[in-house]
């Protein structure tokens, strides 16, 4: 129902969700599924970040054109993260390093983080979810 | 899935009646999806189903009623994004019903 979010059992525990994403936008479809549901996760008012790390750095790369492969090209939907109140997003150093992209190459703003910081963050998490 | 003849066009629309293939949409759909929905359309109607078109064309996805009624709020101003104004609109669910009639996907989170 679309009114999911009006109801609140008033339980109140909010546990910290990190969503992985390691393969590139098209050829599988967990890129797309992974951003399904972390929109719906948005709804739940948990704390939820977002990781791109490996072939996952392509997803939030400017410029896509899906056109050719004839699939809806849904990078424009990780812009509207902010608005679904997720603004945590982590891409690894090492993996735009590997691909010659830098942040500049990317749709939104990110947090770029190194191997052990990455590691902290995913120490810190409840639930860690890999797409 | 079903189609519906609309204004003299066959139109191809899912099992919950949303239209399938959004370039298809224009006004006369927009009727008859408010005849579906039982929603008499005004200029108040309108603004929301285009912003939600806009919001669509932006970002690639019809949003959920919470992230909507935020946006609406920026744009059109608190007195209209609020959960009143938009339920008085569209009395089974803003999201819900203005996305169908302005053509788009059901809300993702919308479950």
């Amino acid at each position: 129902m679309s009114d999911m979010d009006e109801m609140d059992d008033g339980s109140g525990i909010v546990k910290k969700f990190m969503f992985l994403n390691r393969k590139a936008p098209h050829g599988t479809v967990y890129a797309l599924e992974g951003l399904e549901v972390v929109l719906i996760t948005a709804a739940f008012d948990q704390d939820v970040s977002m990781v791109f790390t490996d072939d996952g750095v392509f997803q939030l790369m400017k410029g896509i054109d899906s056109k050719g492969i004839e699939v809806k090209d849904f990078s424009k939907t990780y812009r509207a993260l902010e608005g679904y109140d997720i603004e945590k997003l982590y891409v690894d150093q090492a993996s735009l390093d590997a691909r010659g992209l830098t942040e500049d190459d990317l749709i939104v703003d990110v947090t770029v983080l190194s191997v052990p910081e990455m590691a902290n963050l995913m120490a810190e998490q409840d639930v860690v979810i890999s797409f | 899935m079903p189609m519906v003849n609309i204004a003299g066009k066959e139109v191809e629309v899912d099992e919950e009646g949303y239209l399938v293939d959004l370039s298809q949409w224009n006004e006369d759909i927009a009727k008859y999806m408010a005849v579906e929905e039982k929603v008499d359309l005004t200029d108040s109607h309108w603004e929301v189903v285009n912003f939600l078109r806009e919001y669509y064309a932006e970002y690639q996805i019809a949003p959920a009623v919470r992230v909507l009624t935020k946006a609406i709020g920026k744009k059109l101003g608190p007195e209209k994004g609020n959960n009143k104004y938009l339920y008085e609109l569209f009395p089974y669910g803003p999201a819900k019903q203005a996305c169908k009639i302005a053509g788009l996907p059901k809300p993702t989170g919308c479950i």
